[in-house]
């Protein structure tokens, strides 16, 4: 039954970013091309999910805990540092090459397109290489994110 | 490569990815990011930590294929760029989220939405950062 749920969250996870076109990056690219081509349709994106989020939590983190247990793991650095900002440059540089984020890519791949799998699969190497220059388990970036 | 504007569906979109990040906290009490779900789905720290990311992986692979049972097609995946392009980007962001601590779904709408000082700054520089390389791209070099 847990599972089931999870899957279903997931699944909507996956429908929302379908239909949004964070998947598509011809539409993210040219969200970001002002001088160009621009389409403002990510604004939109951001937007629903940030009212519905910000709302959402609100009323969630008011609850003791969350159903499936025991409690919300929820990043607690509120500190600025080095590695975040520059890790934000390289990432938004390489979101604005390819035009996939992890959150559009992941779900992509069902549509079974070469160039997501082509995506993914290098994004892949790219966290090993990063947890590689970081020397860090991964642990450490899960319960950070 | 002209796009049309799609405010409805991008709003609807983004609401259901809303719905589901107050629901992974509700049901599971995580941070619905993609960079780390999938970090921990690589390296879990327990079988059932394994378990929950493979099971919200596998819901959003199926996203499209839901999307196609509705509709009758796939959404559009349209790719302007070379498949040199898209490693080289594939790899400054799996390099990037890495060192940031996540991405567009965990900071830009998971941690903006708890008001997070880390991810208000984290989301305000990669967009400046995607903004600068698409115009260097697009009207600079002119790939």
């Amino acid at each position: 039954m847990k599972f089931v749920v999870l899957y279903l969250i997931g699944l909507v996870f996956g429908i929302g970013i379908s239909i949004s076109g964070m998947a598509n990056p011809a539409k993210v690219i040219n969200f970001f091309d002002f001088a160009g081509t621009w389409d403002p349709s990510l604004a939109f994106v951001m937007g629903g999910a940030l009212v519905v989020t910000f709302f959402g939590y609100k009323y969630v983190l008011k609850r003791p805990g969350p159903v499936f247990g025991p409690g919300f793991v929820l990043p607690t650095r509120r500190d600025l540092d080095g590695q975040l900002i520059g890790g934000s440059v390289v990432f938004g540089i390489g979101w604005g090459i390819a035009g996939f984020c992890p959150g559009g890519a992941l779900p992509a791949l069902g549509t079974g397109q070469g160039s997501v799998i082509l995506f993914v699969g290098a994004m892949v190497v790219g966290i090993i290489a990063g947890l590689w220059l970081k020397n860090l388990p991964l642990r450490r970036l899960q319960s950070n994110s | 490569m002209e796009t049309v504007f799609t405010p409805w569906q991008s709003l609807g979109g983004g609401a259901l990815i809303g719905i589901a990040s107050v629901m992974l906290m509700g049901f599971a009490g995580r941070i619905m990011g993609a960079t780390g779900i999938l970090a921990g789905f690589m390296q879990p720290a327990s079988k059932e930590d394994w378990a929950w990311r493979a099971a919200v992986l596998a819901g959003m692979v199926s996203g499209p294929l839901a999307v196609m049972l509705f509709t009758g097609q796939m959404p559009a995946v349209e790719v302007p760029v070379t498949p040199v392009m898209i490693v080289v980007g594939a790899l400054l962001v799996g390099v990037g989220v890495t060192f940031s601590s996540g991405c567009t779904s965990g900071h830009g709408v998971c941690g903006m939405a708890r008001l997070s000082p880390r991810s208000i700054a984290a989301t305000a520089t990669f967009m400046l950062a995607t903004t600068v390389t698409v115009f260097v791209l697009r009207h600079v070099i002119g790939a």
